[in-house]
């Protein structure tokens, strides 16, 4: 079974180590700026939000690549691009719902999250439970069961 | 590699911007931001310059480690000479700035001469341009921060300015980036108004690069292993932030109260961070919102707090009804314990005009506190107050006070001058806490005596951030001293002394330095830089620039007479606490200290010390 590549908002401090772990793995340089995984912050940091491309399993923006730049690794899930048969026409940038695939005018090609091959670099980088790489049946669960316990008068 | 090799030198007067390589040969000596920046300074400028004139220069610098993923790697600092002092002047800031102009490319950038009018320096990566800021001019740094951004239309541009307070010379000024994490200290926001630079806006997407990727990202990990499982960086920072101190500080009898007339608050309790976590009855929210991070940071001691809208300093001002910068240790002390203010809220709001106007709250809350004393003194009354009648425990006359500084009128224009030239003025110099005509920090050095030697020798004016020994002396790290002792205390002020002159020139947090040694720190400077950087290698470097700072003091003017602290610390003895009947006993440590750093009995480095640090 695939892993999945969950965000918890609630943990997420704002720090950016995973911002500056991905733009290693990505570009070799700590460079925030090519980071695929992107924190937003709200409130002056009272609330931070990690996002990131989820690895939809019927992927937008795979469908729409006029020159198939975009293969499934059959051993992640992930939807990977391939920077040769990238041509940076930016149609899948308009495809993803959530804008999680980016144009990179310093390499002419889009960029989004690959999962590292398997081994999430921003997951290893995240000093709080923000960022988790779970079996993929198990999203959410976390979650519910912490709402049913809120549910239940009890403390989560 | 890690430094990026370039300057951005910006001359106000001609309006021009040019880039030049860094100097190598200085960056092996002093590692960066702090160090390296000083050392520009010392060779550039004159050290008895008037530090307000276009003569003065201010150095924006980052650090080799600055937004790496060194834990930590957000800082970057101001240097320049102080106007607050006269002395060097060296802050030090987090948030996401200092890391934003690393990625935009630059080890440094240098203000020097004075523009004529109000500008704003605009830097995308290499591209760097002095624009019109006559419109910001008398603007906050809220506002100027939202204005730029938009303008930019980018919300990724980080920000540095300054608000009222550094356009109207207040001397303890601050420089403040991304809303509120501040270059707080000496007074740079004053030099920067000198200079009428109002803002720095920058983008960065250049990225670092570092010399053994793979050798820092070992370092690093273990390093944050290390700060993960500590008590103090992995659970009691994140938990509490600096706050955790207060009642702590309070037990141990150190705590300054009431301008130093006490060493215990009997509203610490109030005003901690407990109280900050504490469901109000007015609203049903604690006025602790969340903690944040700088950029690059695990511990994340940064506090986000939301003011009781129903309280009297914002109920009719919906712009500080959002949540913004909570209160620290140090400015909830400084604006509560030394004014013996116990109202929360009316801190926390004190707190945010501080970050919107761009202040030091603790020179601040200090130079007020004076101010009240010297009111309960006689020394001055309410004709030179415009009418406030100052008492120590008076919420609505302090909020008043803070204000009014904030805005340059009236009576705050006098607190804006500190507390030093404030007691001067109304005849009462003994009344001012400061060293070197710097407002000295939360520990009553009564109650911890290698704080005493910590102001008494500070090269910024009296400051806890250039050795924090009550890490050893109450908290036992890295081991237990005992705070009432002044044997051993003198090579304790220095190896901390070092070692953070190393830490601030890194591009790290000082924070890290509660869990975390050299031994820790060095190989991640190694990893990062060209060289071999051994922990012997950089506490060297620390120790290079502490005497270069010193010798920066005393070529502008200062002496061995200066290294000292208020009267009333070294003869009125603390009255409750553990450390009833203490005076500090600075002069049995001073002349060790003298001694352990290779100086003269009048405090100027020898010949041979300065000549063996290749000064």
């Amino acid at each position: 079974m695939h892993k999945a590549l969950v965000m918890e908002v609630d943990a997420c401090t704002g720090c950016h180590q995973c911002e500056l772990m991905c733009s290693y793995g990505k570009v070799g340089a700590f460079n925030p700026a090519k980071s695929v995984m992107d924190i937003t912050i709200y409130d002056g940091g009272a609330i931070n939000v990690p996002s990131t491309c989820t690895q939809c399993q019927e992927a937008w923006c795979m469908v729409v690549c006029p020159v198939q730049a975009i293969t499934v690794n059959p051993a992640t899930g992930a939807k990977e691009v391939s920077a040769e048969a990238c041509v940076g026409c930016k149609v899948c940038t308009i495809a993803c719902p959530f804008g999680a695939i980016n144009y990179d005018p310093d390499s002419g090609v889009v960029t989004k999250c690959d999962l590292c091959g398997g081994e999430p670099m921003c997951v290893e980088a995240c000093p709080t439970t923000a960022l988790a790489y779970v079996a993929e049946d198990s999203t959410g669960y976390d979650k519910m069961r912490r709402s049913a316990t809120l549910a239940a008068g009890l403390e989560a | 590699m890690s430094w990026t090799g370039n300057v951005l030198r910006v001359d106000l007067s001609a309006g021009t911007c040019t880039t030049e390589p860094t100097n190598m040969e200085w960056a092996h000596d002093y590692m960066g931001q702090r160090g390296l920046a000083t050392k520009y300074l010392v060779e550039e400028t004159d050290p008895k310059v008037d530090p307000l004139s276009p003569d003065n220069k201010m150095i924006f610098a980052t650090g080799p480690l600055t937004s790496t993923i060194a834990p930590t790697s957000g800082r970057w600092s101001v240097v320049c000479k102080g106007p607050l002092t006269g002395a060097i002047a060296c802050s030090n800031s987090g948030g996401f700035f200092g890391a934003e102009l690393k990625n935009a490319g630059w080890d440094m950038v240098i203000f020097e001469g004075k523009s004529d009018s109000p500008v704003y320096l605009d830097i995308t990566n290499d591209q760097a341009e002095l624009k019109d800021a006559s419109d910001l001019w008398g603007k906050s740094v809220w506002e100027t921060e939202t204005t730029l951004r938009d303008r930019r239309g980018d919300p990724d541009v980080r920000v540095a300015s300054i608000g009222l307070a550094g356009e109207n010379a207040v001397l303890y000024a601050a420089i403040v980036n991304d809303l509120d994490r501040a270059a707080g200290r000496s007074g740079v926001g004053a030099v920067m108004g000198s200079k009428h630079l109002k803002a720095v806006v920058v983008r960065g997407t250049v990225g670092v690069k570092v010399a053994d990727p793979m050798a820092l990202m070992k370092s690093s990990n273990a390093a944050k292993e290390i700060l993960a499982e500590h008590a103090v960086t992995g659970t009691g920072l994140p938990t509490h932030g600096t706050q955790v101190l207060m009642n702590i500080i309070n037990e141990v009898g150190a705590l300054p109260t009431r301008n130093c007339q006490d060493v215990q608050f009997d509203g610490a309790h109030d005003i901690s961070a407990e109280a900050m976590a504490e469901v109000r009855e007015s609203d049903g929210q604690a006025n602790l919102v969340s903690n944040h991070a700088c950029f690059g940071c695990p511990i994340s001691c940064a506090r986000r707090s939301k003011i009781d809208p129903t309280h009297f300093t914002v109920k009719d001002k919906p712009e500080y009804q959002h949540v913004s910068g909570g209160l620290e240790y140090e400015a909830a002390w400084a604006l509560g314990a030394a004014n013996g203010v116990n109202d929360l809220e009316a801190l926390t709001y004190a707190n945010f005009v501080c970050n919107e106007q761009g202040l030091d709250p603790i020179s601040l809350g200090s130079t007020i506190g004076a101010a009240i004393d010297l009111y309960d003194s006689g020394a001055i009354t309410q004709e030179d107050t415009g009418g406030l009648a100052l008492e120590f425990g008076n919420t609505e006359s302090f909020v008043a006070m803070v204000e009014a500084t904030a805005r340059g009128e009236g009576f705050g224009k006098e607190i804006g001058q500190g507390s030093k030239r404030l007691c001067e003025k109304y005849g009462r110099p003994e009344l001012s806490m400061t060293v070197k005509g710097q407002e000295f920090p939360a520990y009553d050095p009564r109650g911890i005596q290698g704080m005493g030697l910590t102001y008494a020798t500070s090269n910024r004016g009296a400051c806890h951030l250039r050795s924090y020994t009550v890490s050893s002396e109450v908290l036992g790290l890295p081991e237990k001293t005992d705070p009432h002792v002044t044997e051993g205390k003198a090579g304790l002020v220095k190896a901390f002394q070092d070692l953070t002159a190393g830490v601030d020139s890194s591009g790290t947090c000082i924070f890290t330095t509660f869990a975390l040694s050299g031994d820790d720190i060095a190989p991640m400077v190694d990893a990062s830089c060209e060289g071999d950087w051994s922990v012997e290698r950089f506490v060297e470097v620390g120790e290079r620039i502490w005497n270069m700072e010193r010798q920066y003091n005393i070529d502008a003017g200062f002496t061995g007479a200066d290294d000292t602290l208020p009267e009333r610390l070294l003869k009125d003895a603390a009255k409750t606490g553990p450390a009833k009947g203490h005076v500090n006993r600075l002069d049995e440590m001073l002349p060790e200290y003298y001694e352990l750093r290779g100086w003269d009995t009048s405090g100027v480095p020898t010949r041979e010390t300065l000549s063996r640090l290749g000064l």
